[in-house]
């Protein structure tokens, strides 16, 4: 016989002001299998937890309600409190009569008769629970960092400084990111090449990071702790065992007029290249799309220049299974390119700001390698279109950010940033050069940030225009810009030679395809979400798996750091433990009702369900059953309703209980 | 109190199957919010949508509920990868199902509410009353139950006794 406490929480004044509480208790003890029905004050606090514990052992409870907040609240507070008295865990319940009831329900009398209800529902529930014993699982201590910029080299790192080893996947030829395309940063200018080649180098060099460039993630399978990540290595057409990283193939190769991605396509590249002469690992892809041999199946040059033999025409993109504990995912961002309209996507294009039509209107990334030393003009500004030096710049904020009505309503962050790094880059490059900025609020808070800002217009006199661009269009060689300036109150028009956009930051391309094979959630802009905005930033819902950088959200550099950081530091605390304890909430077959129909196994979003055979002490197969790997199983109960024999449980949420729920209504 | 409550003769009795990840604490977040609605609905917690069968919804009306709420999360915020994909195919089918006997569909209503979406479920949940509160009490089910449970009745002193043995 069941001997069941029920402990009614007052919540301060929370719960008590709208419920009856001692009515509350008086009516649930009432009923059959209720041995004890209590009130207190604060249930939660220490002598709340004391009453509880007390109370078990000297009225030798069997189950236990609490009825208080929500159980996503103080679950695991009472859960604990009832196991140090002795009882299982999972023979607590917490009915919700705070957020659920007195908090929504202003007339007294109905919110009594409803938390009188829930309570009930929950004294039913409860007596049907069963004794869940912790699930253990075992730590692969290994982990998974996707994506090879600022963050996720820093989480690499990081992890791999505390001497677990890292698998790094890039699905670029080389690691570095965006950050790698920047020439100087804010707002210190340092040259980011400077400070970002060095830990390139620590990555490749590091004992303990095994790095995959050129890769993507295709399946991942398994849970936290154990986690089978299968890798597909792309074909590089060149062996990275044999390449000494030379050059000569790049040297040779008849295809020199491709245009450089990493360049912002400004720049030209080889069919067989490196994106950028300080990538790591130094070591050439063959763009077989652009590749004569690929093409005619004539050429070959790079093949027979390689000294060591080490372009392979033949090869195939390979696919590797990893074993890992954790994953960091570290995929950061894209410009929006307002030139082209997604297909499908509900973000409108910007063709009236005649990006992708007029040469001279570039982006902010683009204005970068222009910028960079490294870049496609050695460092100098210069126009696209004739290789002129530009004597008037327009640089516009704002472009896809915060407008409601072309589909972004978020703020990029650092384009307020960046663009009065611009002026000053384009100050220091082009002397007698003028540049406008139109912008719609300058948003500068960081360390030394607004000094920066303010720098750029009082000392490098850069001209800022509050007000929006209305219509941008060629005149000759010129751009005539048109916007208004709302500070004063007139109309402006510039002709200049080039214009910048500032345009948002969006998370990459296939963040979403990524997301559905990691089980993590996102936004609709497809940004990752965090397990609690304030509290868990770095970690997703879904255990084992962490979040660096702007992949996220729109970051800075050294928000992006701090973040890949506490994502290594999170993993470092699941690794501490060789065991980890998980809710033993997973499903189990019932090896005599099953009828081995495998519906089950068809719907597992986990892929938990495997075939197991029964046989008689002879080794005769008396019959195939399904049986739920507890390791693997998620806890979603999707089997046992999709089970026609019913053969199928989710221990803590069986029929009986559900079922004992819905009578006692 | 609410004099416009008052009025109403009839209290309709709602049954809500939730998942906790989503729409739980979407109603979560409306209690902290204290966003107000009527008290008829009685929410389960389920950990997934995947998880309600929809014997559940047969034996909630049977249980006397005039109206019942599914929800989750939405399609593709799946805490559980895809369990209210397979929800929302299982109930489309259901509902035809309950159709075809005569049940009227408004008395049962599936949505999508988002941990965030605390304004969402009270008008989810608002709505719902009211239109099954000017439908009226569902008998039809009850009735049935009533049937099934001649043998299953406590009225005798000794029945009673063993039950409270339970």
């Amino acid at each position: 016989m069941s001997r069941i406490g029920v402990f009614v929480c007052h919540c301060g004044e929370n719960i008590s002001r709208t419920i009856d509480v001692e009515r509350v208790a008086a009516e649930v003890g009432k009923l059959p299998g209720v041995a004890l029905a209590t009130d207190y004050k604060y249930m939660c606090s220490d002598p709340g937890q004391n009453l509880l514990k007390k109370a078990i052992q000297e009225q030798k409870l069997t189950h236990v309600v609490v009825a208080a907040c929500s159980p996503r609240m103080h679950e695991k507070t009472f859960r604990k409190a009832v196991e140090s008295a002795g009882l299982n865990p999972f023979l607590c319940e917490m009915a919700n009569i705070r957020e659920h009831c007195s908090w929504v329900h202003e007339n007294r009398e109905e919110a009594t008769a409803k938390a009188i209800d829930i309570v009930g529902m929950m004294v039913e529930r409860v007596k049907k629970n069963r004794i869940l014993p912790a699930i253990t699982v075992p730590v692969t201590k290994r982990s998974l960092v996707i994506g090879g910029g600022i963050a996720g080299i820093q989480a690499a790192l990081d992890i791999a400084d505390c001497g677990h080893e890292v698998i790094l996947v890039e699905r670029e030829p080389s690691i570095g990111g965006h950050m790698a395309q920047l020439s100087e940063t804010f707002p210190t200018l340092d040259c980011s090449q400077c400070i970002m080649t060095p830990k390139m180098v620590d990555v490749a060099n590091h004992p303990m990071i095994k790095l995959y460039t050129y890769s993507e993630i295709e399946l991942v399978e398994g849970y936290i702790g154990n986690f089978q990540v299968t890798i597909k290595k792309n074909a590089r057409s060149v062996d990275e065992n044999k390449c000494t990283g030379c050059g000569v193939c790049m040297a040779k190769c008849p295809q020199k007029k491709i245009p450089n991605k990493f360049d912002q396509n400004i720049g030209m590249r080889t069919a067989i290249f490196v994106p950028f002469p300080q990538a790591v690992p130094n070591t050439p892809v063959i763009d077989r799309d652009n590749c004569t041999m690929f093409k005619t199946g004539k050429c070959g040059v790079c093949q027979k220049v390689c000294g060591p033999g080490a372009v392979d025409f033949e090869q195939q993109d390979r696919l590797v299974v990893e074993a890992v504990g954790a994953i960091v995912v570290a995929t950061g961002f894209d410009l929006y390119s307002i030139a082209e309209k997604p297909k499908g996507s509900p973000i409108k294009g910007y063709g009236e700001f005649g990006h992708g039509k007029i040469p001279d209107v570039i982006d902010g990334m683009t204005f970068e390698r222009l910028a960079s030393a490294s870049g496609p003009t050695g460092g100098k500004i210069l126009r696209p279109s004739d290789g002129r030096e530009p004597k008037q710049i327009v640089f516009i904020q704002c472009i896809g950010s915060r407008a409601r009505e072309k589909g972004i309503s978020y703020c990029s962050k650092v384009c307020c940033m960046y663009t009065a790094k611009h002026t000053m880059l384009y100050h220091h490059k082009v002397h007698d050069g003028q540049a406008y900025v139109f912008f719609m609020d300058a948003r500068t808070p960081g360390k030394s940030y607004d000094e920066f800002w303010r720098r750029s217009i009082e000392e490098e006199e850069a001209v800022y225009i509050r007000g929006m661009v209305s219509r941008l269009y060629q005149k000759g060689d010129k751009i005539v810009v048109m916007g208004s300036d709302i500070a004063v109150g007139v109309q402006v028009e510039i002709e200049a030679d080039m214009v910048v956009l500032a345009t948002a930051v969006q998370p990459q391309k296939g963040a979403d395809i990524l997301a559905q094979k990691l089980g993590i959630s996102y936004d609709k802009y497809h940004f990752y979400s965090e397990a609690h905005a304030k509290l868990r930033p770095v970690e997703c819902a879904t255990a084992g798996i962490y979040l660096a950088g702007a992949c996220q959200g729109p970051k800075d550099i050294p928000e992006t750091v701090s973040q890949a950081s506490a994502a290594a530091a999170k993993v470092m605390t699941l690794f501490s433990k060789d065991q980890l304890e998980r809710e033993p909430i997973v499903a189990r077959v019932r090896d005599a009702n099953c009828v081995a129909c495998f519906a089950c196994k068809k719907v597992c979003p986990y892929g938990a369900v495997e075939e197991k055979e029964i046989r008689d002490r002879q080794g005769n197969l008396v019959k195939v059953v399904a049986y739920v790997n507890p390791g693997v199983c998620g806890g979603c109960g999707t089997c046992q309703a999709t089970c026609p024999s019913k053969s199928v449980e989710l221990d803590g949420y069986t029929d009986e209980q559900i079922v004992a729920m819905i009578e006692a209504l | 109190m609410h004099p416009e409550k008052q009025k109403h003769g009839f209290e309709p009795k709602i049954i809500a199957f939730v998942c906790t990840w989503c729409t739980y604490a979407g109603a979560d977040l409306a209690g902290t919010s204290r966003m107000q609605y009527p008290s008829n609905v009685r929410v389960l917690k389920f950990p997934c949508t995947g998880r309600i069968d929809p014997v559940f919804i047969l034996k909630a009306f049977q249980q006397g509920a005039d109206g019942v709420l599914v929800s989750g999360c939405h399609p593709g915020d799946c805490h559980y990868i895809a369990g209210n994909f397979h929800a929302r195919r299982r109930f489309a089918a259901f509902r035809k199902l309950l159709e075809f006997i005569g049940v009227d569909l408004h008395r049962l209503q599936f949505s999508w509410v988002s941990a965030a979406e605390g304004g969402k479920w009270v008008e989810v949940v608002t709505d719902l009353t009211e239109k099954v509160r000017a439908m009226g009490p569902m008998n039809e089910f009850k009735e049935l139950a009533l049937e099934e449970q001649w043998s299953g009745s406590i009225n005798t002193p000794e029945l009673k006794e063993a039950y409270n043995q339970i």
